[in-house]
Formats: C-alpha cells, structure tokens, sequence
C-alpha cells in the first residue's frame, strides 16, 4: 500500500530505493505548494539511512506538538510575573518540570533547566568542587566519561584541585573496590556516567551511590543516555546531582536539566551569574518551548520506556545475530549484560573503521562520540577499557532508537558484513591470518 | 464490549491508521503506524466500559496530534545538494 513504485532513477539513486519511502497515494489530493514541499522532501529523503541514535535522536511529533503554540502565540517570559503572558509561559514551564521530575523521581524543585548535559556537567562538577574547595580538594571520577567531564576536571585541576581519573575494568565497568580505596577524607565529588555514550555499558550506579553516600561524598552522574531508556531512581541510587540532555530522548536540541538533590542539601557554586533564575543557579530566561520539549520528551519516555526497551532490544539482538553469525573475528566492546542494548558497538578485526564508515556511506554511522569523529585517533574509550590499538581503530558504533525499523537493521547488516568480506580479502593482515601468521609474532620495521 | 462501542472502536483504529500512513518521512510514518496497531492490540481484551471510554478518549487526542503533525513537511532553505548521497 505504501511502496507505490519508484522511479528507476531514484531507485539507482538511493541503494536503499526498496524501502518503502514513498509517500501514501492520499498525498496526491494535496495544493500545489505542498506538492512542491512535498518533492523537495522526497529528494531529502535520498539522505543516508539513521543508524547513529547516540549522536542524537530525531524528534518525536508529540514533542514538537506540546512546543508549537509556545513558539508562536504563547511567547511571554516565563519570569514575568506582571502579565498573563508570562503567567501562562511559567505555568507551562512548570509542568515541563514536574514531567522531568516525575521521570526520575525527584521533586521539581530539585531540576535546574540548562543548555544541555554538557552545561549540567560543568556546572555539577565545577560548581561542587568550588563551593567546597575550603575543606575539600578532591574529585574522582572515570577515564571513560565524556569529554566534557574530563574537561571540566581538568580546569579544576589547574584551580589546583586533585583529581583521580579511575581507570575501568576490561568490560568498561568501574571496580567497585578501587572506588571505595580511591576515597579520601578530602574527597568532595565522584562523578561517574550512567550508561557510556561510545560502548553502552551500564555503570553498577545503585553500588557507587551506596559508597558515596556511607563515606559523606557526593554523587554526580551523567545520565545523558540513560534517562527516558533505562528504568531511574534518584533516591534508591542516591544520586545527588544528575545531569539530562534534550536532544538524546527524542527532545530539542539546546536543552537539557541538572537534578540537585535537596535533602541532604547539595550547594554549588553558580558558573552563569546574572538574573537570579532558577534558584539562582543558572541564570538566564528559561527558553519555554525548549523546556516545554523536555518535558514533553521526558513523559512520553515515561510512558513508551517499556514499549521502546522491549523493540530496541529485538533490534539490537537482530542486527548482532546477523552479522556475528555471517563473519567471524567480530568482538563486542563492553560488558554483554550491564548494557543499554541500543549502544551496540562492533569490532571489526583486521578492517579500518574509517574505511568501513566511507563504505557504508549510505547508512549514518559513527565510530565514536561526534564530539571527537574529526579525528582520526581511536577512542580514549576503546582504550580505557584495555582494547588494542588495532581493534580501538577497527570498531564501529550502531546506535538504534525508538524509530529504527527492521528493514533498516536488515540492510545495515547486510552492507556491513559485504563492506567487511570485501575489506577483509583487500587486507594483506586478513591473507596472513588465513595462512596460519600469528601478527603479533610479525617483526615491523621501526623507524 | 457492546457492538455499538466495538463498531467505535474499529472505526477509531481504521481512522488513525488512515492519518498515521500520511507522515511524509519513513520513520515516523513506519513508527505511527506500529504504535497504533500495538496499541489496539494491547488492550484487544479490555472490557470495562469506563476503561474503554477512557482509552478512547486518548486515542482521539493522538488522532488529532496526528493530524495536526503529520503535514510538517520541512526541507531547510539552505540544503545543498552536496550534502546528500549521490
């Protein structure tokens, strides 16, 4: 009903041409202005299938229908409290934050809206460092967190604090032991993501909110893939400041919250100072109709979390079954069962992940976080968790997501495993492998 | 369930199908489609009048929010061509 044919043009345009991308006969009854919105959205729709749901994720139209009104008729500013049009504006604020709230189970006067978690994580670990730097110097936190944790943790380090970078288990999960070990009296804030961005290992959150709680730390976690996907709970893992991102759940770009806990109090010092909003901790109009998209992103997470848990990891299984079972030498990177399972990432022994992302150009794919995709050096991730050089350099990340469908994992897989066989029988590596050549007894000329 | 509240129901289930088949993009239109069905098909066995009344109700207000979301046809004025794949 829905693949009405294509046109051989488009179908030797775009490899994908069999999916059934074309729209339903009823668009034909449409004005002619939207036939041409309507053909130039088609010829968008030669884009490169959407596998790389970690970078960031499309909106959802129930999103994006709570936010219309608030960029168009209702555009007051949320902090004036004179009119109805700030009226209206706070009250739909305030509804965004009991949304955010009610996910996690926190209270809303526990959510700061922010930028994004890259703002939520400077502002955690910078501003708890700050407020505590009489008494406490000390800060833990993991070699596999996002840049911008290690980087906030590094400018703390030249305001003279001490900063321990723990490294991760072969896994890519923390040792629960060293953590408690790596606690010192004058430790203010361990700081440890939720579920990793690059290989979708789950940190044991619930154990090292334990820990830092009996020994008076506090807990930040970046939860920026985690929340809206995994089942969370502020208070059975006493957490005491969570960092959360718009655009991951199928939000707006631009937005993102901090939850700080308020019994037992946690203070930070402010990195935005100006108007007072937000509790003073982050000042700066509230952007309504990105905050309203939070919200709305955070209850429909809420309520599809089940729904959406259960398809991904159909998926998920879907696509690794495929290509595990069709080529050998295919290493999952991080734990196989304390995963989110729409973080798939896939070493690929003896190709080149970049000479695999160039050959499967006509499907979205990242071999790392975006932040660092520019370069070319393998991820500090793959290395933390002990993966040799060749193998960091040869993996690839699937992210899959609430509107992957099975056809597109089919052929994802497919390419994959073609692009690999192909790769493989142009690589002199594979040649002496097949010919019983154990590489690592292979003497290379030094330079 | 009653006949006249069964009629209803298929009807309703027909209607949204109809709207959710209407997304332009592939994903949300294969998306839509999916969750409706899902959703019909998960409370296939629901008999309580005021439940189903209630799950109608909801399913009217996702009709409307399909309707009213399923024209967005947004192409950005700036796409070039360069950044698709030939």
């Amino acid at each position: 009903m829905l693949a009405s044919g294509r046109t051989v043009s488009s179908r030797l345009l775009r490899p994908t041409a069999w999916l059934p991308l074309r729209l339903s006969s009823e668009r034909t009854a449409a004005s002619s202005p939207q036939k041409e919105l309507i053909k130039k959205h088609e010829q968008d729709e030669l884009r490169p299938l959407y596998m790389d749901f970690q970078a960031t994720t499309p909106m959802d139209p129930r999103v994006l229908d709570a936010m219309l009104p608030y960029q168009v008729n209702y555009y007051g500013n949320p902090h004036s409290r004179t009119h109805a049009y700030g009226w209206e504006s706070e009250s739909a604020m305030e509804t965004a934050r009991k949304q955010v709230a009610d996910l996690i189970g926190a209270d809303p006067r526990e959510i700061v809206f922010t930028s994004g978690a890259t703002e939520s994580n400077n502002m955690a670990i910078k501003g708890v460092a700050r407020f505590y730097k009489a008494k406490k110097r000390h800060v833990i936190t993991t070699q596999t967190e996002h840049k911008c944790v290690l980087d906030s943790c590094r400018i703390l380090e030249s305001e003279g604090f001490d900063v321990t970078y723990l490294p991760v288990q072969k896994n890519g999960l923390l040792d629960l032991e060293l953590l408690e070990a790596s606690i010192r009296t004058d430790t203010s804030l361990v700081s440890v993501m939720t579920v990793n961005n690059e290989i979708g290992v789950k940190q044991p959150i619930k154990e090292i909110g334990q820990i830092c709680r009996s020994k008076g730390v506090f807990f930040h976690t970046d939860a920026a893939q985690a929340v809206g996907k995994i089942p969370i709970s502020i208070s059975d893992w006493k957490i005491d400041l969570m960092s959360i991102s718009g655009h991951k759940i199928y939000g707006p770009k631009g937005v993102g919250a901090l939850y700080v806990r308020r019994r037992p109090r946690v203070r930070l010092e402010p990195i935005q100072n100006g108007g007072g909003q937000e509790r003073g901790l982050r000042s700066g109009t509230v952007p309504t109709p990105l905050a309203v998209g939070l919200g709305a992103a955070c209850s429909v997470a809420q309520k599809e979390m089940e729904y959406d848990h259960q398809r991904v990891s159909m998926l998920a299984n879907r696509l690794v079954q495929k290509i595990m079972s069709e080529i050998p030498d295919v290493i999952m990177n991080g734990d196989p069962e304390q995963r989110y399972p729409g973080c798939i990432n896939l070493s690929f022994a003896y190709v080149e992940g970049e000479s695999l992302l160039m050959a499967l150009k006509d499907v979205a794919l990242s071999s790392g976080s975006a932040c660092t995709s520019a370069s070319l050096e393998p991820s500090y991730v793959l290395r933390a968790i002990g993966a040799d050089e060749d193998l960091a350099h040869s993996s690839i990340r699937f992210g899959i997501g609430r509107f992957t469908t099975e056809e597109e994992v089919d052929y994802t897989a497919e390419k994959c495993i073609e692009q690999v066989r192909r790769l493989r029988e142009m690589s002199p590596l594979w040649e002496m492998i097949q010919e019983g050549i154990d590489l690592k007894s292979i003497k290379w000329t030094q330079h | 369930m009653a006949a006249a509240a069964r009629s209803q129901v298929m009807s309703l289930y027909r209607t949204m199908l109809r709207e959710s088949a209407k997304f332009p993009s592939y994903n949300y239109r294969n998306y839509a489609l999916r969750r409706v069905r899902d959703a019909f098909k998960a409370n296939r066995n629901v008999e309580d009048p005021k439940a189903v009344e209630r799950l109608m109700e909801e399913g009217r207000q996702t009709l409307a929010l399909i309707q009213r979301q399923d024209l967005t046809v947004i192409v950005p004025s700036t796409l070039t061509l360069k950044h698709r794949v030939k």
